[in-house]
């Protein structure tokens, strides 16, 4: 090719044309290697960075939730397992592809399922912040529930005419099963969805979490939830633009979750419940009796053999979610708070029950346990007069009979002589609080530690609480006792002058530790507060020699197919600051009461010479309530297998309803008969015992590689 | 040679004796370059229609057979303008103008088909085509008329001319944003642009054209004339990840597919990107992302690369021209084949905002593509002639 000539004489338009086209050329070039350079900056430098974004959008991670943990009582029997449940469910993206997003397939599964169409269509939505339910907590790449627990034949029905339901399918899904109904509710808890604060808290969950599984919430279903929960699977499916599956790029199968042995045994929860339950009706209606708790420990271990508390609920409640409406009125005071633990949660004077701490608190700080006491029918003490009960005095006495008849005027001098030895009002220096210090080292006022979530602390009271409560409470009570109560004066005026003068005196004195509350401490009464629990605790600890364990529900996980078991093993969490001499003591004492004692009559007939009970009654007053009804005790006394501590609130006193409910579980647990038996009223000749020989099973329930469970025989 | 052409000899005798020397003739850089581009949107027409399923190309072939189709179509339809003297093109470009512009009025008769929100198609029987596309080639004809043969014996256009130019094209751009395309309109503005400075028109009308296309942009910008969804994409363009799902999201996927592709891509039917359908209208507006995954940079900087070449031959091809008129039409040419490529791969990179514009000789579509060789035919036969030294 030739060049274009140049002619000078060329128009200048064509000039202009032709400067103008360099320009172009240049321009072209620049534009187009800016292009270049953006496209290398992009594939290059930015690589990995698209990369990864090309990943989320492809890749869409599905979690597969593991099948949860049973709960099983030592021999294997299920407490809680798993059912399977069929659930109708649709595919989100394939419904929402339909030109008329489901609808139609919707409203012909509304007929099916009997259920309006745009409730189905509710559900179909995805939660979000504009989206509240019903809609789809989950991932669309999860199938969506739209309906769960239907009946086999509508399954069916859906199944067969799959063509007629595109995007839908029925499956079997596995949910919570209650077998044993109401029994030992309170202790397995229950599952309850998510909440963001539990999600941000407990990374396990976070990484893992679905959207729409459940954790626990209360019970051991709360405290060994990490364990009983597995670990979900998951799948990485590559999706494209419309949501559609294309392949399964990978997959990690759920690890399910561990079975959970408790040293719970059925027999025995069931026993003790139904004794409460029928002790507390006895009580009735002479008492209220509104609500009870009974504890059965193993004092070798600490192990939880039995934990009863009334009233109770069946948990069938939960299933398929639980309504905001029935949700309030298990907590309602009304319904008697079925949710709450009594055993570990509920806090009541010990009364009598207390005893033991307060004699080892005077035996520990010099009171001879060779000397004797006098035993007035009423004793004077800082000006305030404080009766026996009934009035009833015994002389002088020893602590072991002081406490085999329950004397109160015996600890009230104990309690009056170690407040002054304190100091009294005015304590000089540190005061040493032997009393309330024995109590902590009896476990009360802290929690005990078991493995069970909201265990309550209870309340030992001293000098130092006081001083607390009273700087908590004074700026109210100042201004009270400055100001009165002038809406109380409307309508009765002389108790706003009462009251007045009370919150005067708070403000003024109330960071005093008087005479009058280390008397009543020494009874376990007054602000003193301990849970069926940690007096069962304190009573073990008395039975084995001294050892304060933390009680533990569990006994063992065991995973899925029973190839891994993890034991869990007993805790102790502390020796009782008491002299063996002390111990023995208190052991002789405990020994005679359901003999020769408070508890004489409850355990009238009781073969004592097979299996002697050791224990203390008690009965709790609280002002504006009836005396509450404690029995605190062990057995047997030359070889203590188990505590048990049995509270019936507002049940009377301690040897008339808490005291034969214990003695009811004995019997059970070593197979005697029952007076009622003896009568003819039920059963037939002596019964078998729950426990032979007040042995726990030795082994752990077999759990094969299928999975299936060997109940242990007995 | 002649086999290259492959021109029936039973055509007219004229013909006959002209190919063996037209063959010589042809500007082969330029033919070869576009041809490999061809080449390359075929094999990404055919990738980007292969649902991602994992079903075998070979399975999925109908819009590779139509691509296909086109291509000769086009092909044929370009080397027969070629083989034509421009001259004779010359005459009847007032025609051809015409002609499009009809059509063009025809889109907004019951004839008109609107499809992806743009009232642009004609439907006859089973055959549709879009108007604007062939109103691209007659707009350049026309400008190219006006302003390379000046009336009253100027040796350049003067002001008089330039209006004439103005309402040749106000009359298709003002029936192209009646549609509305917003792309097209473009590109008509551009292609009147770039023919107006290069064709030695007064610098007053040059400046004041380039100066009133400026303020046409604000005044569109400023006073709402753009719809909300085309404001969007311009506010996208300065910030793509305010809003992933939204009106970036397409500007967004075009991102992450060319990124993804790294310097080697993922290779031909095995971008997941492509074959998810992340990016929207790939196989058209969106091709050059499909060049992008599958091909990496290496495929894609040659796809821009053949561009640059192709530009640069149309652009000497003018430089090389005697009189006014062809070096319009080669300048007209360039001025459409580059805007329309800069503008679409510049919004598969995420610079220019997202506007729908098929990539020359790449993208799926008939009209475009036999409008496209039909402007590829002119350039060729001007070279073949026009070049004073022929």
């Amino acid at each position: 090719m030739r060049a274009a000539p140049v002619d000078d004489f060329e128009p200048p338009g064509r000039r202009l044309g032709r400067a103008g086209l360099v320009i172009a050329q240049v321009l072209v070039v620049t534009l187009f290697a800016f292009l270049a350079a953006r496209l290398w900056y992009l594939q290059v430098p930015m690589w990995d960075h698209y990369r990864e974004m090309a990943m989320a959008n492809h890749h869409q991670q599905l979690i597969v939730p593991a099948t949860r943990g049973q709960i099983l009582d030592a021999t294997g029997r299920p407490l809680v397992n798993n059912r399977t449940e069929l659930v109708v469910s649709g595919d989100y993206h394939e419904l929402m592809g339909m030109k008329d997003n489901g609808r139609k397939v919707l409203s012909d599964l509304s007929e099916v399922l009997d259920v309006s169409p745009e409730k189905l269509q509710q559900r179909m939505r995805l939660c979000g912040p504009e989206v509240s339910r019903p809609c789809w907590p989950g991932s669309p790449y999860q199938p969506v529930t739209l309906a769960d627990d239907v009946e086999p034949s509508v399954a069916l029905q859906i199944m067969e005419r799959a063509g007629d339901f595109p995007g839908i399918s029925a499956q079997a899904h596995a949910v919570r099963s209650y077998p044993q109904g109401g029994h030992a509710a309170q202790l397995v808890g229950y599952l309850q969805p998510i909440t963001q604060e539990e999600l941000e808290a407990r990374e396990d969950l976070r990484t893992q979490f679905t959207g729409i599984d459940q954790v626990g919430r209360d019970g051991v279903e709360a405290s060994y939830d990490a364990q009983l929960r597995g670990d979900a699977g998951k799948r990485v499916l590559g999706v494209n633009n419309h949501g559609e599956v294309m392949e399964v790029i990978s997959e990690t199968p759920p690890e399910p979750g561990m079975h959970l042995v408790t040293h719970i045994d059925l027999g025995v929860q069931k026993l003790a419940e139904k004794a409460l339950a029928e002790g507390m009706a006895k009580a009735r209606p002479r008492y209220k009796a509104d609500s009870g708790a009974a504890v059965v420990l193993d004092v070798r271990t600490g192990g939880v053999v039995a934990m009863a508390s009334l009233p109770t609920y069946d948990p069938a409640i939960w299933r398929g979610g639980i309504d905001q409406e029935t949700f309030d009125e298990m907590l309602s005071e009304e319904a008697g708070e079925p949710l709450l633990s009594r055993a570990v949660q509920g806090t009541y004077p010990p009364g009598s029950t207390f005893k033991v701490s307060s004699l080892a608190a005077a035996a520990e700080n010099g009171y001879s346990l060779r000397s004797t006491y006098a035993c007035p029918g009423s004793v004077n003490l800082a000006g305030q007069n404080y009766q026996n009960y009934a009035g009833q005095g015994h002389g002088p006495i020893s602590l072991h009979k002081a406490i085999v008849v329950s004397c109160n005027t015996v600890f009230y001098n104990l309690g009056y002589q170690m407040w002054k030895k304190d100091g009294g009002l005015y304590p000089e220096g540190e005061p040493e609080e032997a009393m309330a210090n024995m109590a902590r080292g009896f476990g009360f006022g802290s929690p005990t530690g078991i493995d069970l979530p909201y265990e309550t602390s209870g309340r030992i009271p001293d000098r130092e609480w006081k001083r607390t409560f009273w700087q908590e409470t004074r700026e109210n009570n100042c201004h009270r006792g400055e100001h009165g109560y002038p809406e109380v004066a409307k309508t009765d005026p002389s108790r706003a002058a009462y009251l007045k003068l009370l919150a005067y005196e708070q403000c003024v004195e109330g960071f005093q530790w008087r005479a009058n509350e280390a008397v009543n401490f020494s009874i376990g009464q007054g602000d003193v507060l301990v849970t069926p629990l940690q007096l069962a605790n304190a009573y073990a600890a008395v039975a084995n020699g001294g050892t304060l364990h933390e009680p533990r529900i569990g006994r063992a996980l065991v995973s899925a197919d029973g190839s891994k078991v993890k034991e869990i093993e007993p805790v102790v969490r502390d020796r009782l600051p008491v002299s063996d001499k002390t111990l023995e003591y208190l052991q002789k004492a405990l020994t005679e009461v359901p003999k020769k004692g408070t508890a004489a009559g409850a355990f009238a007939g009781f073969p004592q010479d097979k299996v002697s009970v050791a224990g203390k009654t008690g009965s709790a007053d609280v002002r504006g309530r009836q005396v509450s009804s404690w029995f605190a005790s062990y057995a047997p006394a030359d070889d203590p297998q188990f505590a048990i501590a049995v509270l019936v609130s507002q049940g009377g006193t301690g040897g008339m309803t808490a005291a034969p409910i214990a003695r009811e579980i004995y019997e059970g647990i070593y197979g005697f008969e029952s007076p009622g038996q003896a009568e003819g009223e039920g059963g037939s000749g002596p019964a078998e015992p729950l426990l032979p020989g007040g042995e726990p099973p030795e082994d752990l329930p077999a759990i094969r590689p299928d999975g299936s469970i060997d109940v242990l025989d007995r | 040679m002649t086999t290259h052409l492959g021109a029936p000899r039973t055509r007219r005798a004229e013909f006959g004796r002209n190919a063996a020397g037209l063959a010589r003739r042809l500007d082969w850089t330029l033919i070869v370059s576009v041809a490999a581009l061809c080449a390359i949107g075929t094999l990404l027409v055919w990738s980007a229609t292969v649902p991602g399923d994992g079903s075998d190309p070979l399975d999925s072939t109908e819009h590779l057979r139509r691509h296909l189709f086109h291509l000769v179509v086009g092909w044929t339809l370009c080397l027969a303008v070629a083989s034509v003297d421009h001259r004779t093109i010359r005459a009847y470009a007032p025609i051809a103008y015409l002609v499009t512009v009809v059509l063009l009025a025809l889109v907004l008769t019951p004839l008109g088909e609107t499809i992806n929100g743009s009232r642009g198609w004609i439907v006859i029987g089973g055959f549709q085509f879009q108007p604007s596309e062939l109103a691209k080639v007659g707009l350049v004809l026309m400008l190219a008329t006006l302003l390379g043969e000046p009336r009253d014996g100027e040796a350049r256009p003067m002001t008089r001319d330039v209006l004439f130019c103005l309402v040749a094209l106000a009359v298709p751009l003002a029936l192209v944003m009646s549609q509305p395309d917003l792309g097209t309109t473009l590109v008509l503005g551009a292609i009147f642009l770039g023919m107006l400075t290069l064709s030695g028109a007064p610098v007053v009308w040059v400046a004041g054209m380039l100066v009133c296309g400026a303020v046409g942009a604000f005044c569109v910008w400023f006073f709402d004339v753009l719809k909300p969804y085309q404001v969007a994409r311009i506010a996208t363009l300065m910030n793509p990840t305010a809003d992933p799902q939204g009106t970036g999201y397409n500007s967004n996927q075009a991102l992450i597919a060319v990124g993804s592709g790294g310097f080697n891509g993922t290779g031909l039917f095995q971008g997941e990107q492509t074959h998810g359908q992340f990016v929207p209208e790939q196989h058209t507006d969106f091709i050059f992302t499909v060049a992008g995954e599958e091909l990496g940079f290496v495929g894609a900087v040659l796809v821009i690369g053949l561009f640059g070449l192709i530009l640069w031959r149309l652009l000497r091809t003018a430089q090389g021209c005697e009189k006014p008129y062809p070096r319009l039409l080669c300048v007209g040419a360039a001025s459409w084949f580059g805007f329309q490529a800069l503008i679409n791969i510049g919004m598969c990179l995420g610079v220019v905002p997202v506007t729908g514009l098929p990539l020359p000789f790449v993208s799926y579509g008939g009209t475009a593509v036999v409008a496209s060789m039909l402007a590829l035919g002119l350039v060729l036969g001007v070279r073949s002639r026009d070049r004073g030294f022929v």
